[in-house]
C-alpha cells in the first residue's frame, strides 16, 4: 500500500545520515587505528603486520606505568568527584528552597560553559610561584619565600576534580529530583535511622545517576589532556600526552595508534565493568538527559 | 518540615558552609582568570597596579590588547566559523536521529541506539586521532591509486569540523529526542484530520514544538565546539581555533594578561549564550 | 439517508482482533454513541473512521461513498481528541483557522468564519487569546469549533469529557447536546461512561470485546437489554448467578445459587431448563416488604444515603448482598441495620440471561 511505501522511504531517509555518521566517523576510524596499530614500519613504504607495537608497549615500563598511573588517578578523581558532588547535588535537589534551587543549579553549571583551558589557566594564576596563594601566604608571614603549588599530583587531582565534578552533579540532581520525599518519610516511619535511610533508600534510588556520573567523569578524566599537562607540568605522565607525543612530536603513528587502542579498550573495559557491577545499561544511564 | 534535610541547627549550618565553600571553589579560578585582565601590569600576578582596559583595546607594544592581536582575532574567527557550521550540521543530523529513534521501528533498534551514544564515551583524543588516521588513509590511498590530491583530508578546518561533529551529534540527538518524546502525537493527528498535508504538519506543528530544543541543542553544540580542545588538537592545521591559539601562546610565550582578557571575553560570551538559551527554554514552557 | 455507514468492519493486530465485524448506520444529524469498557476496541473503530488505522476488512461509507482509499487529511470527518490536541504554539484564532488555511481559503473568508463559529460556541472575541488562558470547558468548545468551522459530514468525539472534573463534566454533557442541535451535524461519540451516552445520544451502540452487543435508543437499552453484558453495563443492576428451573411463555423460574427462587423475563432464546443463568434486577425496582410477585428474606446491613439515589444494602439468606433502591429515606420509613426484612419485586422487572459454558 502507498502509506507503507512512504513509511519505508522516510525510514531510509532518516537512517541514511545516521548510518553515514556512525560508519564514517566512528566505526571505520576506530577500525583504522586498530589496523595501524598492528602495522610495523620496516622500511620506507614497507610494512609488516603483527603485535610488535603491543609488545613494545609491554616491554617499556614507562609506557605501561603511565597507563596504570592514568588509570588509578582517574579512579581516584572519580571517587573524589562523587564524594564532593553528592552532597552538593543532594542539597540542590532535596534541601534548597524551590526558588534558590534553580539559581544554585545554574551557578553550578556556569563553569561548564567555560573552556577547560580558561579554568586551568585560572588555577595557574592562583597556584603558581607568583600566584595569589603564594603572595597571600607571604604577606601574612606564614612563609618567607615564594611557594610553588603547581606541578604535583595533589594539584592535578584537585584540578581534575574541578573540571569534572559538574558532570557528576548534573545526573545526580536529575535522579534525586525525581525521588519523592515521602520515601524518606516512610523510611523513618518504619524505624530507619539516618544512616540506614541514606544507605538503603537514597543511595539505591540515586544509583542510575551515580553510575551515569561516574562513567562520564571517568571517561573525561582518563581522556583529559589540558589539565594534567598545565597543572602537572611536563612530567605529569598522563597517557593522552603519550599519544599526542607519539603522533605529533615523533610522528610515530603506529605506536600512537597502539596507545589509542589501549586507552580505548581500557576505558571501555572500566565502563563495562561499572555497568555490569551495578546492573545498569548504557542507554539507561548516560542517555538519560 | 523537610525530612530530607539535617535536623540539628549545627549540621544545617555546617551543610550551608560546605555549599558556600564549594561555590567558592567553583568561582575561584574563573575569578582569578578574569580579574587580571584589568590589572595594569605585564604579568597576571599581584601586586595590583590599578585598573586598565589596555589588555582589551591597547594597540601599542608592549601591551597589545586582544582586539588588536592578529593571531588571537584570527583564532576567534576560526572558532566562530567552525562553531556555527558544526552546530548547524549537528542539529540537522540530531533532528534526523531524534525522529529515527522516537518515531520509527526497525530491527536491532536498541543496538543502533547504543551505537548512537557510544561517541560520548570515547575519549576525545581518540576520536581525534582515529579520524586523522582514517582521513589520511583515504587521502594516501587516493594519491597512490589515482594521483588525486584531496587536501581537505589533511589536518585543517574540514577535519576539525568532522571531528567535532562526530560527538556533538550525539549530544544534539539526545537533547532533541528528549523533547520529541514529550510531544503528544495526537497534535499531529489533529492537524492531519483538519486537512493538512504531511509536510505542512511538520512545518506548522512538529517543528515549532521542537524549536526550543533545536535552539538549545544549537547553543550547547556551539559552546562545546568553541571550548573543545582534545579532539581539535589532533586535527588542527594552520587555521587554529581560539583555544588552540591560546594554548600555543601559553606554552610558547608564557602567560600574559592578554590571555586573561581572552578568558574574560570567553566567560562573558558563553555565559551570555547559556543564559539566553535558558531564557528561551523558560519562555516557551 | 445515512451520513456514516460501517459494514462488517474488522481490525486485527497480529493474532489480536480489536474490532470484529462491526456494522452500523448513523442517520443524518443524529447523536450516536459507542459505549464500552476500556480496551473494547471503540477507539480503534473511531481511528479507522478518521483514517489513522486501515481496516483489515469491511467498508466505511460517508454519505454513501466509500472512504477507504481517502487519506486521513482528505476525509470529511473531523475529530475532537481525547485531550483535545489544541495546538499550544498557536492562539485560539489560529487554531480554528488551521483547517481553513490548509484548504487555502482567502484571509477575509477565514476571519469571518472564525468569528462566526466563535459566536456560535459562545466565545466571541476570544480569537487573540492563548490556549493556555482558557478554562477546561472553553478549551472543549474551541476544539469543537475548530472542527465545525470546516463543516464536516461527521464529527467524531473521543471521550472528550474524560479529562474534566465532575461538575464541569455534568455541565458539558448538556452543552454538547445543545451544540449538536445547533450545528445539526452528525456526532459520533465514544465513551466508557454510560451516563454520558444515555443522556446525550439518540442511539447508543454497546461494544464489548470488539463486537457490538446491542444498538438502540437509550431507553431501549436500559429497559430491554438483549444480553447479559448490556444489562450489567448500562445502569446499575443486582446480579445473581443461578440455574433455570423451567421456561415457559417467555418467563423463567430461576433457582438462585445459595437458595431462593424468582421468576423473571427470559432475556434470550438460549435459556433451557437446567442451564446456568444470570439474574439481573435493578435496585430501583426492588422494594422493602413482602407482597410482590418475587420475595426474598434478608437482614439490613447498612443504609447508604445519597439523596434521590439512596440505597439499602440487604444481606440475603442465600449470602448475596442486594442493593435496594425503592427506599424512602426521608424518615417516614424507619429501618435500622440488623433488622430482618423481606424484599420484593414484580416478575416483569427481573431478567435472566443464559451463561455460556
Amino acid at each position: 500500500m502507498a502509506r507503507t511505501d512512504i513509511g519505508k522511504l522516510s525510514l531510509i531517509l532518516l537512517f541514511a545520515p545516521f548510518a553515514l555518521w556512525i560508519a564514517l566517523l566512528i566505526i571505520l576510524p576506530q577500525l583504522g587505528i586498530g589496523y595501524i596499530s598492528l602495522r610495523e614500519k620496516v622500511g620506507p613504504g614497507e610494512y609488516t603486520f603483527g603485535f610488535a607495537n603491543y609488545i613494545a608497549f609491554l616491554s617499556e615500563p614507562i609506557y605501561w606505568n603511565t597507563l596504570l598511573r592514568t588509570a588509578w588517578m582517574s579512579i581516584l578523581v572519580t571517587a573524589m568527584a562523587l564524594a564532593v558532588g553528592f552532597p552538593v547535588a543532594y542539597y540542590i535537589a532535596k534541601i534548597a528552597h524551590r526558588r534558590s534551587r534553580a539559581a544554585l543549579f545554574l551557578m553550578c553549571l556556569i563553569p561548564l560553559w567555560v573552556s577547560d583551558l580558561v579554568r586551568a589557566f585560572g588555577w595557574i594564576v592562583i597556584l603558581r610561584e607568583t600566584g595569589l596563594v603564594s603572595s597571600f601566604l607571604q604577606k601574612i608571614g606564614l612563609v618567607s619565600g615564594p611557594v610553588e603549588l603547581l606541578y604535583n599530583d595533589a594539584t592535578v587531582v584537585m584540578g581534575l576534580v574541578y573540571t569534572v565534578v559538574l558532570f557528576m552533579i548534573v545526573p545526580l540532581v536529575s535522579t534525586l529530583d525525581g525521588m519523592d520525599n515521602s520515601l524518606i518519610e516512610a523510611g523513618y516511619n518504619l524505624g530507619g535511622s539516618r544512616f540506614t535511610v541514606f544507605r538503603r533508600i537514597v543511595v539505591p534510588y540515586a544509583m542510575p545517576g551515580i553510575v551515569a556520573g561516574c562513567i562520564i567523569v571517568f571517561m573525561l578524566t582518563a581522556g583529559s589532556y589540558l589539565t594534567p599537562i598545565l597543572l602537572g607540568g611536563k612530567n605529569s605522565m598522563w597517557f593522552t600526552e603519550q599519544i599526542y607525543e607519539q603522533f605529533v612530536t615523533r610522528y610515530n603513528w603506529e605506536s600512537g595508534a597502539t596507545f589509542g587502542v589501549l586507552l580505548l579498550v581500557f576505558t571501555s573495559f572500566v565502563v563495562w565493568l561499572g555497568l555490569r557491577l551495578t546492573g545498569q545499561s548504557l542507554a539507561s544511564t548516560v542517555a538519560k538527559d | 518540615m523537610n525530612v530530607a534535610a539535617p535536623q540539628s541547627p549545627f549540621l544545617q549550618w555546617l551543610y550551608r558552609g560546605y555549599m558556600l565553600a564549594f561555590l567558592l571553589y567553583l568561582a575561584a579560578p574563573l575569578f582569578a582568570a578574569g580579574m587580571f585582565a584589568f590589572n595594569d601590569s605585564m604579568f597576571p600576578a599581584l601586586p595590583w597596579n590599578g585598573f586598565t582596559l589596555d589588555w582589551f583595546f591597547s594597540s601599542t607594544e608592549p601591551k597589545i590588547g586582544m582586539f588588536h592581536d592578529r593571531r588571537l582575532l584570527r583564532g576567534l574567527q576560526n572558532s566562530l566559523y567552525i562553531g556555527v557550521i558544526v552546530s548547524a550540521l549537528a542539529v540537522a543530523a540530531g533532528t534526523c536521529n531524534a525522529f529515527l529513534f522516537e518515531r520509527k521501528q526497525f530491527p536491532a533498534k536498541n543496538f543502533f541506539y547504543i551505537l548512537m551514544i557510544v561517541p560520548l564515551v570515547i575519549p576525545g583524543v581518540i576520536l581525534g586521532i582515529s579520524i586523522l588516521v582514517f582521513a589520511s588513509m583515504i587521502a594516501n590511498g587516493l594519491e597512490e591509486a589515482f594521483g588525486i590530491e584531496w587536501d581537505f583530508l589533511r589536518p585543517g578546518l574540514f577535519l576539525v569540523i568532522l571531528g567535532q561533529f562526530s560527538f556533538l551529534t550525539t549530544i544534539t540527538s539526545l537533547v532533541i529526542a528528549a523533547r520529541l518524546r514529550k510531544f503528544d502525537i495526537s497534535l499531529e493527528e489533529a492537524a492531519l484530520n483538519l486537512g493538512a498535508t504531511r509536510l505542512r504538519v511538520l512545518m506548522t506543528v512538529t517543528l515549532p514544538y521542537l524549536m526550543p530544543a533545536l535552539f538549545s541543542a544549537f547553543v550547547v553544540a556551539f559552546l562545546v565546539s568553541f571550548e573543545n580542545f582534545n579532539t581539535t588538537l589532533m586535527l588542527v592545521g594552520s587555521d587554529a581555533p581560539l583555544t588552540i591559539t591560546m594554548y600555543d601562546r601559553m606554552v610558547k610565550v608564557g602567560s600574559t594578561p592578554v590571555l586573561n582578557a581572552v578568558s574574560f571575553f570567553l566567560m562573558v560570551g558563553s555565559g551570555a549564550l547559556a543564559l539566553l538559551s535558558v531564557v528561551v527554554q523558560r519562555g516557551k514552557e | 439517508m445515512h451520513d456514516l455507514q460501517c459494514e462488517s468492519l474488522s481490525k486485527r493486530f497480529g493474532a489480536y482482533t480489536a474490532v470484529d465485524s462491526v456494522s452500523f448506520d448513523v442517520p443524518r444529524g443524529s447523536f450516536f454513541s459507542i459505549l464500552g469498557p476500556s480496551g473494547c476496541g471503540k477507539t480503534t473503530l473511531m481511528r479507522m473512521i478518521a483514517g489513522f488505522e486501515t481496516p483489515t476488512s469491511g467498508d466505511i461509507r460517508i454519505k454513501g461513498r466509500s472512504v477507504l482509499s481517502t487519506p486521513p487529511n482528505k476525509r470529511p470527518v473531523k475529530m475532537v481528541f481525547q485531550h483535545l490536541a489544541l495546538f499550544p504554539m498557536m492562539n485560539v484564532g489560529e487554531n480554528i483557522a488551521y483547517g481553513l488555511r490548509c484548504r487555502g481559503e482567502n484571509r477575509a473568508d477565514i476571519a469571518r468564519k472564525v468569528a462566526t463559529v466563535l459566536d456560535r460556541v459562545g466565545l466571541p472575541g476570544t480569537a487573540e487569546k492563548q490556549v493556555s488562558q482558557l478554562s477546561g470547558g472553553q478549551k472543549q468548545r474551541i476544539a469543537i469549533a475548530r472542527c465545525m468551522v470546516l463543516e464536516p459530514d461527521v464529527l467524531l468525539l473521543d471521550e472528550p469529557l474524560g479529562a474534566l472534573d465532575l461538575k464541569l463534566r455534568e455541565r458539558m454533557k448538556i452543552e454538547l447536546k445543545q451544540l449538536q442541535h445547533q450545528f445539526e451535524t452528525t456526532f459520533l461519540y465514544i465513551t466508557h461512561d454510560q451516563s454520558e451516552a444515555l443522556l446525550m445520544s439518540d442511539n447508543v451502540a454497546v461494544m464489548n470485546a470488539g463486537e457490538f452487543e446491542q444498538i438502540g435508543a437509550p431507553q431501549d437499552l436500559y429497559n430491554n437489554p438483549k444480553t447479559g453484558f448490556v444489562a450489567g453495563f448500562v445502569g446499575d443492576s443486582n446480579r445473581w448467578p443461578g440455574r433455570a428451573l423451567s421456561v415457559s411463555d417467555g418467563k423463567v423460574r430461576v433457582a438462585i445459587d445459595g437458595g431462593g427462587e424468582a421468576i423473571a423475563l427470559a432475556g434470550d432464546e438460549r435459556i433451557a431448563a437446567g442451564g446456568p443463568v444470570e439474574l439481573f434486577v435493578r435496585p430501583e425496582v426492588i422494594s422493602i416488604g413482602a407482597g410482590s410477585e418475587n420475595t426474598l428474606g434478608g437482614t439490613v446491613e447498612s443504609l447508604l444515603f445519597n439523596g434521590a439515589s439512596s440505597r439499602i444494602l440487604v444481606r440475603m439468606a442465600n449470602g448475596h448482598l442486594v442493593e435496594v433502591g425503592q427506599a424512602v429515606m426521608d424518615g417516614s420509613v424507619s429501618i435500622a441495620p440488623g433488622e430482618t426484612v423481606e424484599i420484593g419485586w414484580s416478575r416483569s422487572h427481573g431478567r435472566a440471561f443464559s451463561v455460556a459454558g
